[in-house]
């Protein structure tokens, strides 16, 4: 593989994880969707690039479903929930945007060490693939652990799923059919967590997780 | 003779920053007035400002020290160093092997130093406002750079910028997200550490979130003149290191001739004006934010900066 | 022949100390104190320098028989001696050049002189002992002295829970490096450093060792979370005595870990680099941090010192991990880095000290809050002290910039370094380096210009008076030190030179050799760096730039009120103070570190009481690590102190029960 192709895919790989970064720094609603819209392009070009380059065609199609269903069709649906429920557009963390960045740099400096001792029997291009991945994904799990909002939690989770693709594609692709029981476990999880945000904003007046754990007696 | 020569040129490098430096905040400003659908001052107003200072009397706070006296003439003198020791149109000049980009960055740290002193020596609030807040914003812009330097330093094995520049424009360099993360990161350094939007603001003189005009409140006639030149240095001065390393194409290297230099020097007033014009776009569309959100702006960069030099470490395929 | 002159000097000193003691009433003994520290340092400084320069290959040792019967005392004079000997008389030098103005005023004379000369020569046999009872005997005498030195003002409040806190920590860590040595000696029990640097040590017994030197050295040096004591204790002594803590005590604590790490333990681990890096890194920005939040000047340096110790633990700590991995080059930069930094930061810290002395000699006052102006009262102090803030600050072209230089070069050769933990870990601390650089140059823009600039805050430095002519000496001394070091580092590095070649077997190239003074760590298309250049190429700039306004633009100028955007307050107190100074990085870091809280206590509408601001300020490393075990002690001894109040019966009991246990845990061991 020539070197001007790894250098793209390491591209949009390295890009993705800084948009996970941009997600974490994010405060306010609207933009936090419109980067994660930004993160599932991401997804979707990078996926598109190594079909590109493996002569996977049916990459291609995991591309577009990247595309469409997550970059564009997600996205609009939570906007039209947020207005429609009139959910406070501030996104309240649990700990500083500081801190939360810092730990993200850990975590990501761990994923890259946990990442490439042990695949020195692989190429370069599944080393870097798996090491961003992993790193994308406990950064998606560290932006759920962060956010009060029920919102923040459901892209937190969304880009974990992002994350589990590249993973995915990187390791010479993955079958087809993984791939579009992922979309629709992910479209259940979408349609779940609409209903579960109504209910919530039902009974709480508020999206805030928060409200829970004082209903349920854990916190004062 | 070739000693002589090469000295020639630096000497000439230090004499074309000292005399572009005011060109560039003149051309900076008539773009911005430009977007506002002004017409805005002459190119060359800055220079006409600098004249009429320098022709004033000073006057002095009574109980101004000795400090508040020789504080801009050093801080113009750092400032003029480490502008000159940045490759501008040619790399490896004669006196480049004195400062690596550390130092440079080091260099820069001394002439805050004495500004922040001399903003607090009269015993007035806003130059301790400023000079407080110009620290708190240092405390991050400088870490920040240095491990911009790191990154650099991890791929090119160098921080000299000489060496960092060839490297840069030759083959090995390749596509890598790294850098473009200290790009951004380096941008980021560079409007908090030149008082631009949306950090400080350049052309305000009452608000209360101004740094850089409230240091220098208190000075007048040649003292301000110098300040102002060293401030237009210091823009000047990170451009040029966003150039020579992100942009090194077009430069000579030292010891080509002067036809190899005539033809570099185009090319680098080309990229002053091309970073000007985009610094004054970003100041005109985005806000000013509030001081304590600067430090968010600023942890973002030193955070682009460590991931930078962290997913080298993957690029690299080691 | 050196080694023989610098031990009957140290003999000189006591002699002095114990003379000390009968004419501590009579006011010429001061001078004659001092006098004497002054010549004995002076002559082994140059002893130690000649060491170091002419004839490094030669160690001379002397075995005396006095100590142990069987042992003798031991010592011996190698070129990591002499490196830290010359720290040590350099800095006892002019300490006592500036005890000698100083110390004319001391008011607990009879407190103080007998311990200083004796404190010296505490430290002179630290250095220069080659078994392990002399070392710990002359660190004890050491630490002893110094204690006696931080209780000379014990009626003053606060100094004697400073005095009892360091009297802890020193204790606990001579008790570790008892330990350590023990285990060092082996079962053989042999405690010649000679013989100990043969044996070969397990690597459970070399964790220990390094654990444990770690603690003791560490608590001496200042380390955190080992520091709790340092920012106590040094301001409470006298000024020339705290810079003799600081600038050389800490010294002498960094010495004892190289000796023990680089040279006793023979080859170290990797992860030995890396837990010194952590401490380190931990120390740097822990350290200035602290240091931002302090008011009392001579505290805020004792505060950076905690800083600058993690620097040097930093480039000490990169040299073991280098050395480990046999990158010797590397080791041997990093290693140059932080030597040199140790003797910078002897330098500078002493400088500053003595600044803060004559500050506190002359208002009365440690309290930055209640100071301000001092410039135009005390000139010359205020120029040395600034010069020892750029120092400290790490600015070009002082000194203290080039060892941050090259521990930053060491820094940069990590990515080669085959661990992954150490290619992640040093990049980091590459980071808290730089972050505590940037740090330290707000922190001394805080104290410089809180102290000196301004208008005065109160009538004390209204009335403020320059300091003597000895103490100025001694302060320009150290300035001309901090700018030569600064401009000239290569003849420096040059003569660490030898004594890198002694801990890690290989040394720099030789840098007075390169072209015009440039130092270059590794190659010179990777970094160089001209400390005499850039100096130069200032100076002409900011000349000329005076220069040619001056005569072809104007030099009219005139005095009036400050301008201050049109509403000048005559009242000083509404110019910044330290603490509103640091409110901005308090608000950045302080939350997270200190968990900062601000309370605004704002009267009612009517209510004629003035509002007020709070910051509460916890010390986590103290709330979560000593508090706790000072309270089990408290209940220990509230437990045990029912002892004391026993019928004879009852002690009998005891008595009998103890040695029933001993004889039963003898049976069971057999």
């Amino acid at each position: 593989m020539d070197s001007f192709a790894l250098d793209v895919a390491h591209l949009f790989a390295g890009s993705l994880v800084l948009v996970s970064f941009m997600l974490l720094y994010q405060d306010r609603m609207f933009s936090l969707l419109n980067i994660f819209a930004l993160h599932a392009f991401v997804v979707s070009v990078s996926v598109a690039w190594q079909a590109h380059i493996q002569n996977a065609p049916h990459l291609y199609i995991t591309a577009a479903i990247a595309l469409v269903v997550k970059a564009i069709v997600i996205p609009i649906v939570l906007h039209r929930i947020i207005v429609r429920l009139g959910i406070h557009r501030n996104i309240e963390n649990v700990v500083g945007i500081g801190q939360t960045m810092l730990g993200g740099i850990g975590l990501v400096a761990l994923s890259i060490m946990v990442m490439l001792p042990i695949t020195t029997a692989e190429g370069t291009l599944v080393r870097e693939d798996l090491a961003f991945a992993l790193s994308v994904i406990l950064l998606g799990l560290l932006m759920m652990v962060s956010r009060r909002n029920a919102v923040g939690q459901v892209i937190g989770f969304m880009s974990i799923e992002n994350g589990l693709i590249l993973a995915a594609t990187g390791a010479k692709g993955m079958p087809l059919v993984v791939e579009i029981s992922v979309a629709f476990s992910i479209l259940i999880a979408l349609i779940v967590i609409g209903i579960f945000l109504f209910r919530i904003r039902e009974r709480f007046d508020s999206v805030d997780l928060h409200a829970l754990d004082r209903f349920r007696g854990e916190r004062p | 003779m070739a000693v002589i020569l090469d000295i020639l040129v630096q000497l000439g490098q230090l004499l074309l920053v000292l005399l572009l430096a005011p060109l560039l905040t003149g051309y900076v400003r008539k773009i911005k007035a430009h977007l506002l659908r002004r017409r805005g001052p002459d190119l060359i107003q800055p220079y006409r400002d600098l004249h009429k200072l320098l022709r004033k009397e000073v006057v002095l706070a009574d109980n101004a020290s000795w400090v508040f006296r020789t504080a801009p003439y050093l801080i113009f003198a750092t400032t003029w160093v480490a502008a000159a020791l940045v490759p501008t149109f040619a790399t490896g000049l004669v006196f480049s092997p004195a400062a690596d980009l550390i130092a440079i960055v080091a260099l820069l740290g001394s002439a805050r130093f004495m500004l922040a002193l001399a903003g607090l020596d009269v015993g007035t609030s806003f130059g301790g406002i400023g000079s407080s807040r110009e620290m708190m914003i240092a405390s991050l812009a400088e870490p920040a750079l240095l491990m911009i330097a790191f990154t650099l330093s991890l791929l090119a094995g160098s921080t000299q910028l000489s060496s960092v520049a060839t490297y840069m424009a030759g083959p090995a360099v390749g596509l890598r997200v790294s850098l473009a993360m200290a790009l951004v990161g380096l941008v980021m350094v560079a409007i908090a550490e030149n008082a631009r939007i949306p950090v400080d603001n350049p052309a305000t003189h009452l608000e209360l979130t101004m740094v850089h005009e409230a240091m220098i409140l208190e000075y007048s006639g040649r003292h301000l003149a110098v300040i102002e030149a060293a401030a237009s240095l210091k823009l000047l001065l990170y451009l040029s290191i966003i150039g020579c390393v992100f942009a090194p194409w077009g430069v000579a290297v030292a010891g080509e001739g002067f036809a190899a230099y005539a033809a570099s020097l185009p090319a680098y007033v080309i990229k002053l004006a091309a970073g000007g014009f985009l610094l004054a776009v970003f100041e005109t569309v985005i806000a000013k934010m509030r001081v304590f959100r600067v430090s968010e702006f600023l942890g973002a960069a030193l955070m682009l900066a460590l991931l930078a030099a962290l997913l080298l470490f993957v690029s690299r395929g080691t | 022949m050196a080694l023989d002159v610098v031990l009957w000097g140290v003999l000189t000193l006591f002699a002095t100390g114990a003379a000390a003691v009968a004419g501590a009433r009579r006011g010429s003994t001061s001078t004659f104190v001092y006098a004497v520290a002054l010549v004995v340092s002076m002559v082994a400084l140059c002893m130690a320098v000649w060491t170091l320069l002419v004839d490094p290959a030669a160690t001379p040792t002397v075995s005396l028989p006095i100590g142990l019967p069987w042992l003798g005392a031991h010592f011996r004079l190698d070129a990591l001696a002499a490196a830290f000997l010359v720290v040590v008389n350099l800095g006892g030098a002019t300490a006592s050049l500036y005890g000698l103005g100083y110390g004319r005023h001391e008011e607990e004379a009879g407190r103080v002189l007998p311990f200083f000369p004796a404190f010296l020569g505490g430290m002179n046999l630290v250095v220069l002992a080659d078994d392990a009872f002399t070392f710990l005997m002359a660190w004890e005498f050491m630490s002893l002295t110094s204690w006696a030195l931080v209780m000379a003002h014990h009626r003053q409040p606060g100094n004697a829970r400073a005095g009892y806190i360091y009297l802890l920590m020193a204790s606990l860590g001579t008790l570790s490096l008892l330990l350590a040595f023990g285990l060092l000696a082996g079962p053989a029990g042999s405690y010649t450093f000679d013989a100990i640097r043969n044996t070969q040590l397990s690597t459970t017994v070399a964790t220990a060792v390094l654990a444990l030197t770690l603690l003791g050295a560490g608590s001496k040096a200042g380390l955190v979370p080992l520091h709790v004591w340092l920012p106590l204790a040094h301001p409470a002594a006298p000024s020339h005595v705290s810079a003799l803590m600081s600038g050389v005590m800490t010294k002498v604590a960094v010495y004892g870990f190289v000796r023990i790490a680089f040279d006793l333990m023979g080859p170290p681990t990797w992860w030995s680099g890396g837990v010194v890096l952590l401490f380190g890194g931990a120390s740097a920005v822990l350290g200035v941090l602290h240091a931002l939040m302090e008011h009392d000047l001579k505290r805020l340096l004792a505060y950076h010192t905690v800083e600058n110790i993690g620097i040097i633990f930093i480039g000490l700590g990169l040299g073991l991990a280098f050395a480990a991995n046999d990158m010797r080059g590397a080791a041997a930069l990093a290693t140059t880095a932080a030597l040199f930094h140790v003797f910078n930061h002897s330098v500078f810290k002493s400088l500053l000290f003595f600044g803060s002395g004559a500050v506190l000699r002359s208002t009365g006052e440690r309290d930055m809050e209640r100071l301000g102006g001092l410039i135009h009262r005390m000139p010359y102090t205020a120029f040395a002290f600034l010069i020892g803030s750029a120092a400290i600050s790490a600015l070009p072209p002082f000194n203290g910039f080039v060892s941050e230089w090259l521990t930053f070069q060491a820094i940069l050769l990590s990515p080669q370094l085959p661990q992954w933990v150490l290619k992640f870990l040093v990049p980091a601390i590459g980071g808290l380096l730089a972050l505590s650089a940037a740090l330290a140059a707000a922190c001394f823009v805080k104290a410089f210009g809180i102290t000196f600039l301004g208008r005065a805050r109160t009538s004390l430095a209204q009335d403020a008076r320059e300091t003597d002519r000895l103490s100025l000496g001694a302060m320009f001394v150290l300035v001309v030190l901090c700018l030569v070091a600064g401009v000239l580092p290569a003849y420096f590095i040059d003569a660490l030179a030898p004594v890198v070649q002694g801990l890690v077997g290989a040394q720099m190239p030789r840098q007075s050799a390169f072209a015009w003074l440039t130092i270059v760590p590794i190659a010179e298309s990777r970094s160089s760096y001209n400390g005499l250049l850039l100096f130069v190429l200032i100076a002409v700039a900011a000349s000329l730039a005076a220069y040619v306004i001056h005569r072809w633009a104007s030099h009219a100028s005139r005095r009036s009120a400050p301008w201050d955007c049109g509403f000048p307050d005559a009242s000083a107190a509404t110019q910044y103070t330290a603490g509103s100074f640091a409110q901005p990085i308090r608000r950045v870091f302080g939350s997270v570190v200190f968990r900062a809280r601000e309370e605004i206590d704002m009267p009612q509408p009517g209510d004629s009481r003035p509002a007020r601001l709070h910051v509460h300020l916890h010390d986590l490393l103290w709330d979560t690590l000593y508090a706790p075990v000072a309270k089990a002690v408290g209940i220990t001894a509230d437990v045990l102190n029912r002892v004391q109040f026993l019928t004879i019966r009852g002690y009998l009991t005891l008595v009998s029960g103890a040695l029933v246990a001993l004889l039963v845990i003898l049976a069971v061991w057999q």
